[in-house]
């Protein structure tokens, strides 16, 4: 099956914007399901990316971030071929991880 | 096409003698009348053509939309042999690739509107497979996909020389303006008379190109819905009763927007507010 | 699909406080050993910070110092949310040393919603989608040199984004 992660890591000139769409519903535990329950929160904390064995980018994430969520960001370095890896680990204990190729 | 009706006949036309074409011409032309800052094609995309913050958000969400995950699900789905070993592509012309915009057609034979959905579950079924629900998940990936392979190609609907087909749009026609519910809404009232305009706290999509970014990703939802389920969510928001998914009445509609909005490309799959 | 599941004894686990959090009793800390990249920045996922109600005391938390309002760090944000539960949300600054970028929403439940540690070499902007309750003040904090730096624009949202 596929990863959760989608990632677009383009290089340009000297640096590699990043973009990553991950399938999550990010439940913030506010929200009740049809039999008036609360839905547990489940949501994804901490989001990482790594390039050349560095972290490039570590995203703390908290209940308030969409369902499916999505960030941008830019960073020195990088170019096309290498790998980028990307982590994530929820608050119930799962995690999944990819490795991105850089354009 | 409308010359047919002119040609020798006395100027004396009934008034409701159906013809398409004409309305097809009036309804773009009510449109871009109303928006003469927008080019036809801006009308795919509903209240993001019509709002500027709003068009912000949506070109932001664009960059990386969140129907991506239904369209690879759909990308996989459409290419996986049913138990039978057939597959999707063998109950449709050209593999089921890029042709959506033809849809709904008229089947002659039934003597109905088949729709993109109520065809790809026919397909299961035909194979021995279970149909799927028409409002979301996996109808929703499939038409996503199918969707995604049609992109940019105009809608090309079209209405043979048949009186059923005629009396189908015609229905169809007539259920986009007549008013139902407690509100008293038909669709007319708010996506011919009021698109631009704020509804509560949502603005109105124009009914002029309002079908070919489906199915979509709705943030409402949080998820994907059908053309299916935009009609039942539709009827049950305007305090009416929702029929069916597929109903004829639905499959009419969907005839009846899907042909006067020939001409637009197909956007799907879309996002929405 | 490479989902793995750890049990939840598995981990550091950060005691919760407040009758506030018993809805988040439980959490593991980060399972996978992430190895400190830079000695500068703590990549320990700050728990006690998203647990804050306020904005001062979710920056608090986080920072231990409060913010200047600053023009040099722009914030984007729609003026109406199309709808509350996807507001696409957009930070960039000209501030040098930029370290940690951080956005809190104040009429949230609980005001912390993201913060991006930004190591050297990464660019100081970041792009996300947040869930608004209401409508609200958005605020983004870029810390920078060692220094807090703020950013607030006011959001509409006529639709919730908590599934109202």
């Amino acid at each position: 099956m596929a990863s959760t992660i989608r990632v677009r890591a383009t290089a340009s000139g000297e640096t590699t914007e990043v973009q990553a769409l991950i399938q999550h519903p990010m439940d913030s535990g506010f929200v009740k399901d049809a039999k008036g329950e609360i839905i547990p929160p489940h949501f994804i904390q901490q989001l990482t990316f790594e390039y050349d064995g560095k972290n490039v980018f570590v995203a703390d994430w908290g209940t308030a971030v969409s369902k499916d969520p999505y960030v941008k960001f830019s960073f020195k370095g990088g170019k096309k071929g290498d790998d980028l890896k990307i982590s994530w680990v929820d608050n119930k204990g799962a995690t999944d991880t990819t490795t991105a190729k850089i354009v | 096409m409308a010359a047919l009706a002119f040609a020798a006949a006395p100027p004396a036309i009934a008034a409701d003698t159906p013809n398409p074409a004409a309305d097809a011409k009036a309804f773009q032309k009510y449109f871009t009348g109303k928006f003469p800052k927008l080019k036809l094609e801006d009308f795919v995309n509903g209240p993001y053509s019509l709002n500027e913050d709003m068009h912000k958000q949506w070109e932001e969400k664009e960059q990386f939309p969140p129907y991506e995950f239904s369209l690879d699900m759909g990308k996989e789905m459409f290419g996986k042999p049913f138990k039978n070993g057939k597959s999707y592509a063998d109950c449709f012309p050209n593999q089921g690739i890029g042709i959506r915009q033809n849809y709904p057609t008229f089947d002659e034979k039934e003597g109905k509107v088949v729709t993109l959905e109520l065809a790809l579950n026919r397909c299961r079924e035909a194979n021995g497979e279970p149909p799927f629900s028409y409002v979301k998940d996996e109808m929703a990936a499939l038409t996503a996909y199918m969707a995604f392979t049609s992109r940019g190609k105009p809608f090309d609907i079209k209405i043979p020389n048949d009186p059923r087909a005629l009396a189908a749009y015609q229905n169809g026609k007539r259920y986009f303006y007549t008013r139902r519910g407690q509100l008293n809404f038909s669709c007319a009232s708010c996506h011919v008379q009021n698109p631009g305009e704020r509804i509560r706290a949502e603005i109105l999509a124009p009914a002029l190109g309002i079908l070919n970014a489906m199915p979509i990703y709705r943030s409402e939802w949080g998820g994907m819905g059908t053309v299916s389920r935009r009609f039942t969510t539709c009827n049950i928001q305007t305090r009416g009763v929702p029929l069916e998914p597929q109903a004829d009445e639905y499959r009419d509609l969907e005839y009846y927007l899907s042909y006067v909005s020939n001409g637009l490309p197909i956007s799907g799959p879309g996002a929405r507010p | 699909m490479n989902i793995t599941h750890k049990g939840l004894g598995a981990t550091r686990r950060v005691i919760v406080q407040g009758a506030a959090s018993i809805a988040l009793a439980g959490l593991g800390s980060i399972p996978f050993g992430l190895a400190p990249a830079f000695a500068a920045a703590d990549d320990k996922y700050p728990e006690d910070a998203f647990k804050q109600k306020s904005e001062a005391d979710a920056i608090k938390s986080l920072y231990g110092k409060t913010a200047e309002p600053s023009d040099k760090v722009k914030l984007d944000a729609p003026e109406i949310a199309e709808n509350g539960a996807v507001v696409p949300i957009s930070v960039a600054t000209t501030l040098a040393d930029v370290t940690s970028i951080s956005l809190l929403v104040a009429e949230n439940p609980n005001a912390l919603a993201a913060s991006y540690q930004i190591p050297p070499g990464t660019m100081p902007s970041v792009a996300n989608r947040l869930k608004m309750a209401k409508t609200s003040n958005v605020t983004a904090i870029v810390e920078a040199g060692g220094k807090l730096y703020s950013a607030t624009k006011e959001v509409k949202v006529t639709v919730g984004g908590c599934g109202g």
